[in-house]
């Protein structure tokens, strides 16, 4: 027991957690206390990302976490029974926290305290470090805090790489009376949930990197972008930004600081192009999600025709730490021109799925099985589609690659927004190639041919094949279709779905064939 | 109603946007006759307020059943068995995609992706997220809700 004799236990309130069934967990382990006599203070933490373990539940003894998972709310009475209040052994039991190797073996720096704090308590994420970046950048000249961005190296994790202090320097030099910050929450690719982890865990990092941001080139209006998708995150994000308006961390004199930084959020609508910046921006505006051409770029002329920052959550959630420790800190994880971390998201048919935040460097076959644990189904693993619906299939025989932007391109494959999609050997390639060409056809905003009609006429020319119409010709006619794709479309959702197609044509083409035969 | 909707956004920056979804969020969907009332109030054309409806699939121009069903057919629910769901949840509930339940119950909606990838095949029923949906699990949650 602790002073007081109130046990503090974690029960986490993410999306994935609760859709495992972790408020029934909460609700069992407030009744079972109350009817037991004991005094419990209940935590809803945000998730630690081991998903394979959620509902995770953790309780603190003389002030270290012991985890047990997954538990259901039937186990509650056997884990009182075990006298888990007092971190006793039961079969879930998982042993301190942070312990496990799947979390101890991470490089949590942006995701330093998700899992950890109640996403909505200030006080708890400014115990946390929390706050230590905006008072560093307050002090400091719109040009330092820009210059350290720069050399820590930081590039944009939505997924084109971009470095990230360039982009704010543009922003810092351009002419403008109002200047934006836009923070792209739409995480619209398969098989990721980092963006919506940060928001829904520990969502004023978010608001203290969009709030540097904004100081750092002096804008004073920002918006996150959020997807319809979230509706959680929606609302954490909406109480977050009211809690730090309260506390004078949002809104006019940030920090005492003298300045300016306004935060809002505004809700999409459902539409993946809308993820590119110039269509996020043409969406909030107001308008058709439709590609700008550019130039301009966004930096220069970008909402209401303004300077803007367009940044990845986790590039702005990124900022704080960078500013808190230096720019040497940050650069000192990962390799190459890859700096810092990477949080790759295991999905799909994976056993240990989940969130590892890591220095760039590490395989994807270390990814896949030391962290992974190999396939769900227990099954070899097949294929991965790595980077989004518009990433190759990556084959077995590259899992040898560092997990570094340019060792990804020189396989043909990318790390887009770091998710991992795994497949195990009963994938049908041949149906993944269809849905791409399917995918984009459905998401396409139209403004050129190319995507608008040639992800329409890929669909028909991959159901010949598997349909068993002339299939030379017809794969001479989609390698033909995937080249004019690729090189006539106005911005990469035409210009990059035919990439998993190709990985098929190239990787697997035993799939593609007629079926039946 | 509408009215009072469109006046409140529209001095909002890029009001458009949010003020759909208020009227969404108030209605369960955005009825014809509200697009002549927002044009009106934002100073657009009616084209361009239904183009703006249009573009986007989670904008909705038909009433919903009293719950909408949304299940995930991107990638990573495919890799756990998302493509044998919506067969099973079509057949199931005797609809197609975009259509609702002859009782009314349910509206049937493909999305694409709810961030619950590690933990798939997802489904969200209204604002609540499932996982590891598997058919009997989905029979489960239908019948309960
Ligand atoms: C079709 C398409 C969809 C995209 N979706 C997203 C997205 O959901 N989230 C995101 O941050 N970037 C997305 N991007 C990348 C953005 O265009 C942009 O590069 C990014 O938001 C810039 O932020 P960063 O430099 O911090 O990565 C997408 C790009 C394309 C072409
Ligand atoms: S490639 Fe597709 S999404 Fe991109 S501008 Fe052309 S039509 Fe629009
Ligand atoms: S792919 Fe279905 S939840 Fe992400």
């Amino acid at each position: 027991m602790n002073k007081g004799g109130t046990v503090k236990v974690f029960v986490p309130r993410d999306t994935t957690s609760r859709s495992l069934g972790a408020d029934d967990v909460a609700k069992a382990i407030e009744g079972m206390a109350a009817s037991r006599g004991n005094s419990i203070t209940l935590v809803r933490n945000g998730s630690r990302g081991l998903y394979w373990l959620e509902p995770l539940i953790e309780v603190e003894v003389d002030g270290v976490r012991y985890a047990y998972g997954p538990i259901a709310s039937s186990d509650v009475g056997g884990l009182f029974d075990a006298n888990f209040l007092s971190a006793g052994d039961h079969p879930f039991g998982l042993g301190p926290t942070e312990h496990i190797p799947y979390l101890a073996e991470q490089d949590r720096l942006t995701f330093s305290r998700v899992g950890i704090i109640d996403p909505l308590s200030l006080d708890d994420y400014q115990a946390h470090g929390g706050y230590e970046g905006l008072a560093k950048a307050v002090e400091l000249e719109c040009d330092q805090i820009v210059e350290i961005v720069t050399e820590s190296g930081l590039r944009g994790r939505g997924g084109a790489a971009f470095p990230t202090g360039i982009k704010w320097s543009t922003v810092l030099s351009a002419e403008g009376l109002q200047k934006y910050v836009t923070c792209n929450a739409d995480e619209g690719d398969s098989g990721t949930f980092a963006d919506r982890m940060i928001m829904e865990s520990d969502p004023f990092v978010l608001i203290e990197g969009m709030t540097i941001a904004g100081i750092a080139v002096g804008a004073t209006e920002g918006y996150v972008y959020l997807r319809t998708e979230y509706p959680l995150a929606i609302q954490i994000m909406n109480d977050a930004i009211g809690i730090a308006e309260s506390a004078g961390l949002l809104g006019e004199n940030v920090m005492d600081s003298g300045k300016t930084f306004h935060l809002e959020v505004r809700e999409a609508a459902g539409a993946y192009i809308c993820g590119e910046e110039t269509s996020m921006l043409e969406s909030l505006e107001g308008k058709r999600g439709v590609i700008r051409y550019r130039p301009p770029l966004p930096a220069i002329k970008g909402l209401f025709g303004a300077p803007t920052i367009v940044n990845n959550v986790i590039t702005l959630a990124s900022v704080p730490i960078i500013l808190a420790r230096g720019a040497k800190f940050y650069q000192n994880y990962g390799t190459g021109r890859s700096r810092g971390t990477l949080t790759v998201q295991l999905a799909g048919n994976v056993k240990r799925g989940g969130l590892v935040e890591i220095g760039f460097g590490k395989t994807l076959r270390e990814l896949l099985e030391d962290f992974g644990g190999g396939s769900a189904t227990g099954k070899p693993i097949r294929a991965v589609q790595a980077g989004g619906p518009l990433g190759a299939y990556v084959h077995p025989s590259q899992f040898d690659t560092p997990l570094d932007y340019e060792a990804f391109a020189d396989v043909g494959a990318m790390i887009g927004h770091g998710g991992l999609v795994v497949f195990d050997e009963t994938v049908d390639m041949g149906e993944q190639a269809r849905f791409a060409m399917e995918f984009c056809a459905i998401e396409s905003c139209g403004k050129c041919t190319p995507c608008r009609i040639g992800a329409v006429r890929g669909v028909e020319v991959i159901d010949r094949i598997l349909g068993g119409v002339d299939e030379p010709g017809n794969l001479v006619l989609l390698r033909e279709l995937c080249d004019t794709m690729v090189v006539g479309s106005l911005c990469a959702l035409g210009g990059m779905a035919p990439f998993p197609v190709l990985s098929v044509m190239n990787h697997f083409p035993e799939d593609l064939r007629a079926r039946g035969s | 109603m509408i009215l009072e909707i469109a006046e409140r956004h529209a001095s909002r920056p890029g009001p458009l946007l949010p003020l759909l979804h208020a009227i969404q969020d108030e209605m369960g969907f955005i009825p014809s006759r509200a697009v002549p009332i927002v044009a009106e109030v934002l100073n657009l054309s009616r084209a361009e307020v239904h183009g703006v409806i249009s573009f986007y699939h989670l904008l909705r121009e038909t009433p919903p059943g009293r719950q909408i069903l949304y299940l995930c057919r991107a990638e990573a629910c495919q890799a756990m068995g998302a493509r044998d769901l919506e067969r099973h949840a079509k057949e199931k509930l005797g609809v197609d995609f975009h259509e609702t339940t002859s009782d009314g119950r349910y509206s049937l909606e493909p999305i694409y992706c709810l961030g619950n990838c590690a933990c798939s095949p997802a489904i969200m029923i209204d604002d609540f997220v499932y996982g590891r949906v598997t058919p009997k699990r989905f029979d489960m949650l239908v019948k309960e809700i």
